[in-house]
């Protein structure tokens, strides 16, 4: 067992944990944000993505021990009071429909807008390429990014 | 920031207003209820042990060293479940004769097909009970397995279920007219063979079950990752004996389906058993590997199919000849998916005879059932393939080869050779919209020029004008196709004494926005606000009957239900707002959620005043019962069939076979929408699992049986940068049959885009002699098919695995196009 300490959604937690635990099932079954799901075992599917220390990173692929220290935003605490632009614009726009998918696009998308505040069609698939959705076929993904770009979606 | 609806007081529709969705608000912030979620006191956690072998006979399995592990509680082979292991029904036994072999949830003796469950173990948590997988014992004694359809049927093949003597499963036979006069008035018989490949459901959300055997008298409840609840519950009541009122159903959120979740399960089954025989919760949930390897496959489908036509190009007869991989075991509908198909091969198309024959083949691979589209895409691609074919052959336009043979838009209702009514459609103007929006003969100049300079860059256009069925549709005629289930949908609507509306529906939505195209629908029916409707479903404990959801029939059979409940209730409110205003109930008007007596400006009820009476009632007319509800249970009249025409132009390198689509259009006619904002999505992500047939999804077994596609590195599942924007629009010819006008679009895109896209490649390989190419058309089956001098197709996996198939794409006909040479290392 190791002890780890990680900020979650702005909570300090503290727990033991096995090292080879992975870091999204430390967050579903330890911290208790089930928020973030599990889509597949090899990743390829994006679903788990947060944000650690500003950038996104596939929760699955990340341990435990590996966030020791760090900052994790997962998606219960994106709104900030009020919802984030991406999360509006995903809503807006109709960029989901089971939603499975959504929690890592959402992350995912946050992240690019970041660091490209007004990227094209293309920059914003090729930037989502690591996330897939089974549902939308990306076009309402694609325009809800490119909507809240045009609201300041880098926040 | 969430959306409010403005209203104004004199209410407009709701219906055809592109709402934003009720649902969405808990999707975007994580406030989800996916049953992975679930925690309860004291649960467990089951893992399966599944077969390394295709095929195996176990001669000793022995489980007792899981239990030696640390947290293990219980591991159980089938031995040690007994009778409790049961089997998996088929409830489509498609002929009298169909051969319907045992599917046990944990193997008795003899593992048939890569994953097929073997042990479980059970556990305090989900990484001990994977752990102690690996302390059970099993020895298999190999036995010689078979991957591939035509190897499977072929005489002396080893035995997948080898009691029954035969791969056979059944051969299910159907037409009208006589062929075999229209072949003999036809000027030419056109025979083309193509291969409809095996494909993985691959729903974002991966299954998962929690059974928790702790209820009230005893009563245990499943939540499960499922489309269908309702019938989950009677299903697992005839395999467990657990009397169907002890057991209730929650499908909480569930994240995709796509019909891979409209199943029983063993691992359903074997939670509540075990759940139940230890007495405390219990939770499997599936990895992305078990889910590629177990979770039911879709299409695999080998067709031959043949138009007798005139040398003008009109058909007179078409023939059909399948053959469809079942897989290792019968799922619940396995046998009749291929059955949904055959009324659809004739398509939108006038003709005098069909000849439908299909055979069910075992083989030691997953288990086969629905699919989005469910046999109507296989249809439909063959006889949009076979059209494009034809139209090259004859030298025509295939744009105008369609047009000498659909119904026209005057000829409706019209009875199909398959003996469907088609109630309504309008092909010419789908097709006009589409051709206007696509640029139809600007890209066909720009092809010809391409073509005569030789570019390496090559234009193809494809399409595929389709028709489908939904709504599955009257139960007599489900019965009368075997099928043992029926096809009506259950609705109730209650205005609760404080006014607002509680819809329950039968429906189990899985991403498809009921709640919120259900509460526009009760909206307007009853005159309120959209928010003012609550609707609930998927649960049955409070959503006691229903068939649930898939086929695209949510709509037009659920929706249609509600429609009726609706007009139930303000029947009954009428009645006691009659009352209440001294006036005769012929004389009251109902608008904008209020009774009004003609004529009489000022008197009026509101449907919620009318509710709290209905609730005190200290005040009804004799003979009206208190409350304000009312139900629906709807069986529809028939099937409906929506339309549509999809043109794709692709762009295919010819020194690399890189295929990408430059264009796609689609003009669909779903009849009525509820909400414009969901069926555009509906249709995307429709194209989106259309195309990826076409170009990049395929479950590939090796000679022995082993899925080499068995997760996501190696299953391609498109990525935003894979897929194009397309253009959607519609036409709205609404059904005659229903009060909604609807016709269902769940299917619509997956059903029409794949020939649309592999009618498109073909065409630009044309000119080197080309008239096929495998699906799925990768960069290297392309380049095959240029380079292969005279191929008829870039079939060339690799030998021996089911992507190969033994089949081979043939024509009777000629034309191979006027053979442009290679252009490799031109500019
Ligand atoms: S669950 Fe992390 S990438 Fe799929
Ligand atoms: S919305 Fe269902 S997987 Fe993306």
């Amino acid at each position: 067992m190791v002890h780890i300490s990680v900020t979650v959604d702005g909570a300090q937690t503290q727990h033991d944990v096995e090292p080879r635990l992975l870091l999204v099932h430390y967050l579903r079954e330890r911290v208790g944000k089930v928020g973030t799901p599990v889509g597949c075992d090899t990743s390829n599917c994006g679903a788990c993505t947060v944000l650690l220390d500003g950038k996104s990173v596939k929760s699955c692929s990340v341990l435990a021990v590996q966030a020791d220290g760090s900052e994790i935003t997962t998606i219960e605490g994106l709104a900030n009071g009020e919802w984030h632009p991406v999360q509006s614009a995903f809503k807006e726009c109709h960029a989901l429909q089971c939603g499975y998918c959504t929690p890592g696009m959402i992350m995912a998308s946050v992240d690019l807008l970041n660091s490209n505040p007004s990227p094209s069609e293309e920059e914003i698939r090729a930037g989502l390429e690591g996330n897939l959705c089974r549902c939308t076929g990306y076009q309402n993904i694609v325009k809800a990014v490119q909507t809240a770009a045009a609201q300041g979606g880098a926040r | 920031m969430t959306e409010t609806v403005e209203r104004p007081l004199a209410r407009e529709n709701s219906v055809g207003q592109p709402l934003r969705r009720k649902e969405d608000a808990r999707l975007v912030t994580g406030r989800t209820n996916w049953t992975d979620n679930i925690v309860l006191p004291g649960m467990l956690h089951m893992a399966v042990l599944r077969s390394p072998m295709a095929h195996a006979r176990i001669t000793r399995i022995d489980v007792s060293g899981a239990l030696q592990r640390p947290g293990v509680v219980a591991a159980y082979s089938a031995a040690d479940l007994g009778d409790a292991n049961g089997s998996i029904p088929c409830v489509w036994p498609v002929t009298d004769d169909m051969v319907s072999p045992p599917h046990p949830c944990l193997a008795i003796d003899e593992v048939r097909y890569v994953g097929d469950a073997v042990a479980v173990v059970i556990a305090a948590d989900r990484y001990a009970a994977a752990d102690a997988l690996e302390a059970i014992d099993v020895d298999y004694e190999p036995l010689p397995a078979v991957v591939e359809m035509p190897a499977a049927l072929a005489e002396g093949s080893p035995l997948v279920h080898s009691e029954s003597g035969t791969n056979k499963c059944y051969t299910w036979e159907f037409g009208g007219g006589d062929y075999e006069a229209a072949k003999a008035k036809a000027d030419r018989v056109f025979t083309r063979h193509y291969v409809n490949q095996r494909l993985i459901p691959m729903a974002m959300e991966p299954r998962a079950v929690v059974a928790n055997p702790t209820g009230p008298d005893g009563e245990i409840t499943l939540w499960s990752a499922t489309q269908i609840p309702h019938v989950l519950r009677v299903l697992l009541a005839l395999v467990t004996g657990i009397p169907e009122n002890k057991i209730r159903v929650i499908a909480p959120d569930v994240g995709g389906g796509f019909g891979s979740k409209l199943q029983l399960y063993r691992e359903e089954v074997l939670a509540v058993v075990i759940a139940n025989r230890l007495g405390r919760p219990l939770k499997w949930t599936e990895s992305r590997s078990e889910n590629a390897q177990v979770t039911h496959h879709g299409r695999d489908q080998l067709q031959e199919i043949e138009l007798a036509v005139t040398n003008e190009g009109k058909i007179l007869g078409l023939r059909v000849d399948l053959t469809a991989n079942m897989g290792a075991y019968l799922h619940i509908i396995t046998p009749g998916v291929p059955l949904l198909g055959a009324f659809m091969f004739n398509s939108i198309y006038k003709m005098e005879a069909l000849s439908f024959t299909c055979t069910g083949v075992f083989t030691n691979t997953t288990p086969t059932d629905a699919y989005r589209g469910a046999g109507r895409p296989e249809a439909t691609f063959a006889i949009e393939r076979i059209m494009d074919d034809l139209a090259a052959e004859l030298g025509v336009d295939p744009l105008e080869l369609r047009r000498r043979n659909w119904i026209t838009h005057e000829e409706f209702p019209y009875t199909t050779i398959a003996g469907l009514e088609y109630d309504s459609g309008n092909y010419e103007a789908a097709t006009a919209r589409a051709v206007e929006l696509f640029d139809y003969d600007g890209l066909r100049a720009e092809q010809k020029a391409r073509r005569e300079r030789k570019d390496p860059v090559q234009l193809g256009i494809g399409v595929s004008t389709f028709t489908e069925m939904c709504g599955l549709a009257p139960s007599r005629v489900l019965g009368s196709l075997k099928y043992v289930a029926g096809g009506w949908e259950h609705a109730t609507v209650r205005i609760l004494p404080t006014g607002v509306v509680e819809v329950v529906t039968g429906t189990s939505p899985h991403g498809q926005g009921h709640v919120t195209a259900w509460s526009q629908i009760a909206a307007d029916a009853l005159g309120v606000d959209p928010s003012a409707v609550q609707v609930i479903h998927g649960d049955t404990g409070t959503s006691p009957y229903g068939m649930d959801s898939y086929g695209s029939r949510s709509l037009v059979v659920g929706g249609v239900a509600l429609v009726q409940a609706a007009e139930r209730v303000v029947e009954k409110a009428k009645v006691i707002a009659a009352h209440l205003l001294e006036a005769d109930a012929a004389d009251l008007e109902y608008k904008d959620g209020a009774f009004n007596v003609k004529g009489s400006p000022g008197s009026s009820k509101t449907i919620q005043e009318v509710a709290f009476e209905a609730f005190t009632a200290h005040n009804l007319p004799d003979g009206v019962e208190p409350t304000l509800q009312a139900n629906s249970t709807l069986d529809p009249s028939t099937f409906s069939f929506p339309h549509g025409t999809h043109l794709c132009a692709v762009d295919i390198d010819t020194e690399t076979g890189m295929t990408k689509i430059r264009t796609y259009v689609c003009v669909d006619d779903i009849g009525k929408v509820i909400n414009p904002m969901i069926v555009e999505g509906q249709v995307h992500g429709g194209l989106a699992q259309g195309i990826a047939q076409a170009l990049f999804e395929e479950a590939v077994y090796d000679d022995a049986g082993n899925l080499v596609t068995g997760s996501l590195v190696d299953y391609l599942v498109p990525a935003a940068p894979d897929l194009p924007h397309f253009t959607t629009d519609r036409t709205e010819t609404p059904s005659t049959t229903n009060p909604l006008g609807v016709k269902g679009v769940g299917e619509a895109g997956t059903i029409a885009s794949t020939p649309a896209v592999v009618n498109a490649v073909v065409d630009a390989l044309r000119p080197f002699g080309v008239d096929d190419v495998r699906m799925a058309c990768t960069p290297e089956r392309v380049w095959r098919a240029i380079n292969d001098a005279g191929s008829k197709g870039g079939d060339r996996a690799a030998e021996g695995t089911v992507a190969y198939g033994g089949a081979t794409t043939e024509s009777t006909a000629g034309g191979q196009g006027d053979g442009i040479e290679k252009t490799g290392g031109q500019a």
